[in-house]
């Protein structure tokens, strides 16, 4: 039915539309087609600088409209070291872009109107001007230059890995960042700091869904973490990777972003500068912050209460890559050791001591061997996981 | 070459003559209904198939972004009504809510991406005007090959006719998006659509890009081969630059897109590991190991950053063609000009790379890819400072092709811009695989590349069917589509500035990215009413082919350039009598007190005297 109505009204547009063109054709011929072409051409030529206007004017209001929710240049500033570079860096290229495109389409549709056809006038014949176009390509070359500069510089401090020299631990923490069909795996080394082994065909979905490889004592302690949890301004390094196709490890406050692929750890390292509580109380002062969280109940609670840091996927993974939220707390040095001494490690809690727990049978294993042929047990770790 | 010869002689006696050898002939020029419409050698009847068939997918590609943009303004709406069209890919829950399911939802905009970069603005857009164009314009018979010619369309619709069978699968077209990065689009188990669906899309498209190398050899050839008595390529009109251009691109960079499918296909049918590696899915850890999913990305974009090149250069050539002849007035600085198409192709194979930024390739290789990327904006800027300084000092006739070519510098300026966010890979750590990027491409590349091909199809509407587009609707048409087009990627920048990212089913999974309902809403409007208006043209396409005003004078746009010299219906060969001889470039408009003047004129004396002086 609707679709018989849909037909139906193309094909009265159709014909309507055939109608109104055939009307202004006779039109044309009963009035001298000159004539009349003049006239178009007239009003055709005044729409010009009347779009320019309404299309720039347009531009700017919906810009400064809609700027509140931009990241670099709204209400939430940005949280992290790298971030705020980023940020001034796209400042200069909106002002640069911004005043060639004001200069270009202005002249465009002014000319486009003022050279308009008249009769009896005739075009100028220009065919080139070579002076003037060593200038024109030597001033974009030279605003390049110093945008690739400025940019390259950025860019290479944004992504450079933590020094050789770096502690983990004490210089920097490391986390891990999985992604997988359609959820991200997190993972925290736990009080060593370091990220236990993992091999993908140890990965079971009952209770090892990283494969993460227990007869590696590094990862005994490992926390898996159902959000992201960071104390402020220490620098961390995000191993990311993927289990089953490309995702990416996306933190828009933070201007993370970074392919997690299956095979090849990727990483980012970055310093968040902005605790969430922190956050919630800048945009509590924020106008486009202070409406209810869900705009259909009013009371509901406020937008900056609700705030969070998220983490997204970036990279199309598949049907679900638009639901892979996982919430990222940022947090002062003193929380976030507590919260790492309330976690328990996976190992601990699922792991150990069940049919799981290769470090144990591995260990027996070994025993054995060794009973067989010492028969004293020597590694004093062995002791301590039983 | 011989077979050219051949045309030639017949064609150069007079009509008289040619009845006369009737019989003899017949057997070359016999035109039956399929020799004549289907099975053409006539490059001017391939022109139109291409057209035609590009028109179709442009419906089609269309059509399916609205049912995706209505899943994107609308979440919350009961789209069941679709029902009796998508079938099971609308689900509809216990209370009668019928939602588009997130499979199909991929599907859709895969295919709407692979559909207008490939099928429309590649082969409907340079399929046509240069097939149309190139021979017409320097003044050759047809085509090196009318064979390859013929086969090079034939295989466009064979490879459309397998995309559009993958439509009907059962587990749906392919989804992984236009790109098809492996491991998403290699995995059967990872995508409904990475089964079949992904199976058929690679054969479409590897034939597609023999269709593709075939074609580009034969415009190449016969740009290189046979230029009539006159005409050197620095007489040649700047869309027959533009062409000769965007198929030397094709031509390098297509057989790369095919090596990426072929190792695709080993991966996905012989149990290679090319691109895989360490994979856990489905509750199966696979044996693949040692694979670079960045290795295809490498290959696909070989191909994939020319490509953008390939969908605009031919709207480069035809707007400074059509500026130039309604301004009355030489195209300014010719020679800039082709240099910086030069440029342009040049540069377009070093700067693949930007597209993976944020790839996980090692971040100081980006350096180099920064500066090449970004130095592309300065051939960039110089045409579109060109193009503006044609128009200055012109008399200006706003013909619909003229308002096309008009709004395509405006969009090119536009997208250009923020492609310059883009190529600054700082910038692109928050940019990528936003909205942002959707705006940028679709402004720059996609309508853009529209309004080119709009402005040739207004231009040389004329030469294709001896009638003239209607135009008021041809006005309205310019206007809708201009404002229209603005309202709907503009405010992408916005949300893409917010860090939306694309292809997202929904945003309100996100606190992040769910502030813009209301927005949404209004882009998907604007899309409607958008399209409506192409509906408009499509209407007026079809209605003039038979029904336009009639074109009465040889050269309706008073152009110099050497198409507009063959008779208004010009069979096969296109000149009766001898092929024209050209005589000087062409863009004399408004030249001392002449309009202007035709590429066939010789030198006046004034002229020789002018230049003598200089
Ligand atoms: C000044 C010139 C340009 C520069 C510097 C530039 C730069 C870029 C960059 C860096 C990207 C990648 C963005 C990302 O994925 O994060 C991009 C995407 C894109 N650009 Fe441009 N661009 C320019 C002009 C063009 C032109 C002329 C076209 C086409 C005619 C074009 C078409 C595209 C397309 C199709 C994509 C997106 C492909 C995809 O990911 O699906 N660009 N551009
Ligand atoms: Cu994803
Ligand atoms: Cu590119």
């Amino acid at each position: 039915m609707i679709l018989l109505l849909v037909l139906a009204a193309m094909i009265l547009m159709a014909v309507v539309a055939v109608q109104i063109g055939k009307v202004n054709e006779l039109f044309a011929s009963l009035r001298g087609e000159e004539k009349v072409e003049l006239q178009q051409n007239r009003r055709t030529a005044l729409y010009m600088p009347i779009f320019l206007v309404l299309f720039l004017f347009g531009c700017v209001a919906s810009a400064v409209y809609y700027a509140p929710e931009m990241l670099g240049w709204g209400a939430k500033p940005v949280a992290s070291v790298h971030g705020a570079e980023i940020d001034s860096l796209m400042t200069t290229t909106l002002i640069v872009t911004g005043i060639v495109f004001f200069l270009t389409q202005i002249a465009l549709f002014w000319f486009a109107y003022k050279y308009s056809y008249k009769p009896g006038r005739k075009a100028a014949y220009i065919s080139h001007d070579n002076r003037l176009e060593v200038i024109w390509t030597a001033i974009p070359a030279v605003v390049m230059t110093f945008l690739v500069v400025g940019g390259l510089s950025v860019w290479n401090s944004a992504m450079s890995d933590v020094p050789e020299d770096a502690v983990v631990g004490q210089d920097y923490i490391e986390i891990e960042a999985t992604g997988m069909q359609f959820a991200w795996l997190l993972r925290h080394p736990g009080k060593d700091n370091i990220l236990g082994k993992r091999d993908y065909k140890l990965i079971n979905e009952a209770n090892n869904q990283l494969g993460i490889d227990w007869t590696n004592k590094a990862g005994h302690d490992d926390i898996l973490p159902s959000d992201i949890v960071l104390p402020v301004n220490k620098k961390v390094r995000v191993r990311i990777t993927a289990r089953d196709v490309l995702h990416n490890f996306y933190l828009p406050d933070f201007r993370v972003k970074m392919d997690a692929i299956p095979g090849i750890p990727t990483y980012f390292v970055f310093t968040p500068t902005v605790t969430t509580k922190e956050m919630r109380k800048i945009l509590s002062e924020k106008p486009n912050w202070q409406v209810p969280y869900d705009p259909t109940d009013p009371e509901s609670k406020m937008r900056w209460e609700e705030f969070n840091y998220e983490l997204a996927c970036a990279e199309l993974c598949g049907t679900g890559h638009w639901s892979m939220r996982k919430k990222v707390e940022i947090v002062t040095q003193e929380e976030y050791d507590a919260w790492v001494d309330a976690q328990q490690a996976h190992y601990i809690s699922q792991i150990k001591g069940t049919e799981s727990d290769t470090y144990l049978s591995k260990a027996k294993e070994d025993d054995n061997k060794q009973l067989g042929e010492e028969a004293i047990p020597t590694d004093n770790s062995l002791s301590e996981v039983k | 070459m011989a077979d050219i010869d051949i045309t030639t002689e017949a064609l150069e006696h007079g009509h008289d003559h040619h009845d006369d050898h009737h019989d003899h002939e017949s057997d070359k020029y016999r035109s039956s209904f399929i020799s004549h419409y289907i099975f053409s050698l006539d490059h001017k009847m391939i022109a139109k198939q291409y057209l035609i068939t590009g028109i179709f997918w442009a419906i089609i590609g269309g059509l399916m972004s609205l049912v995706f943009r209505l899943q994107l303004g609308f979440p919350e709406e009961n789209f069941s009504w679709l029902k009796p069209i998508l079938g099971k890919w609308i689900t509809v829950n216990g209370e009668g809510m019928g939602s588009l399911d997130p499979e199909f939802y991929y599907a859709l905009v895969t295919m709407h991406g692979t559909i207008m970069v490939f099928f429309v603005l590649t082969a409907g857009l340079s399929g046509t005007f240069s097939n149309l164009l190139i021979p017409l314009q320097i003044g050759a018979r047809d085509m090196a090959s009318g064979l390859l010619n013929m086969i090079s369309y034939w295989l466009f619709f064979l490879s459309g006719v397998v995309m559009f069978a993958s439509l009907f699968l059962n587990t749906g077209p392919f989804s992984g998006g236009w790109t098809a990065y492996p491991p998403l689009s290699a995995l059967p188990q990872a995508m409904s659509g990475s089964k079949a669906g992904m199976t058929l899309w690679t054969i479409s498209l590897v034939i597609f890009v023999a269709s593709v190398l075939l074609g580009g050899i034969n415009y190449i050839t016969t740009v290189i081969n046979l230029r009539t008595k006159g005409m050197s390529f620095w007489r040649m009109p700047l869309t027959v630059w533009a062409f000769l251009v965007t198929a030397v691109l094709g031509l390098l960079s297509f057989p790369v897109l095919v090596s990426a499918f072929v190792l695709m296909i080993f991966d996905r049918s012989l149990q290679t590991s090319f691109y895989l590696s360490e994979i856990f899915i489905n509750g199966q850890a696979l044996d693949h190991v040692g694979g670079s999913p960045i290795l295809y990305q490498h290959l696909f974009w070989f191909l994939g950053h020319p490509e953008v090149y390939i969908i605009i250069v031919p709207g480069f050539g035809m707007v400074s063609e059509i500026i130039s002849v309604n301004s009355r007035k030489p195209i300014f600085g010719y020679k800039a000009m082709v240099l910086s198409i030069l440029a342009i192709a040049f540069l377009a194979f070093i700067v693949w790379a930007h597209h993976m930024f944020m790839s996980g390739v090692n971040p100081f290789l980006t350096n180099f890819f920064v500066i090449f990327t970004l130095i592309i904006a300065v051939p960039s800027a110089v045409k579109v400072f060109n193009w503006i300084a044609t128009l200055y000092k012109g008399n200006i006739r706003f013909t619909n092709g003229m308002l096309f070519a008009v709004g395509f510098v405006s969009l090119f300026i536009s997208g250009g811009l923020t492609g310059i966010w883009l190529g600054n890979s700082a910038l692109d750590i928050q940019l990528h695989d936003t909205y942002f990027v959707v705006a940028h491409f679709h402004i720059v590349m996609g309508v853009a590349a529209f309004f080119g091909m709009f402005a040739g199809i207004y231009h040389w509407f004329p030469r294709m069917f001896g009638r003239f587009m209607n135009s008021t609707l041809g006005k309205v048409h310019f206007w809708g589509t201009m404002i229209g087009s603005y309202m709907i990627f503009w405010p992408m920048h916005y949300t893409g500035l917010a860090g939306v990212p694309r292809r997202y089913y929904r945003f309100d999974n996100f606190d992040s990215f769910a502030q813009f309902a209301s927005l949404n809403e209004f882009i998907t409007i604007a899309a409607i009413l958008t399209f409506a208006v192409q509906l408009l043209f499509v209407i007026n396409f079809f209605y003039s082919i038979f029904r336009g005003k009639k074109q009465t004078e040889l050269n309706p746009w008073n152009a110099t350039t050497l198409e507009w010299t063959a008779p208004i219906h010009a069979g096969h060969g296109n000149w009766p009598g001898p092929i024209p001889q050209v005589h000087r470039w062409a863009y004399d408009y408004s030249k001392g007190d002449r309009d202007f003047i035709p590429q066939t004129e010789p030198l006046n004396d004034w002229e020789l005297e002018e230049e003598h002086n200089h």
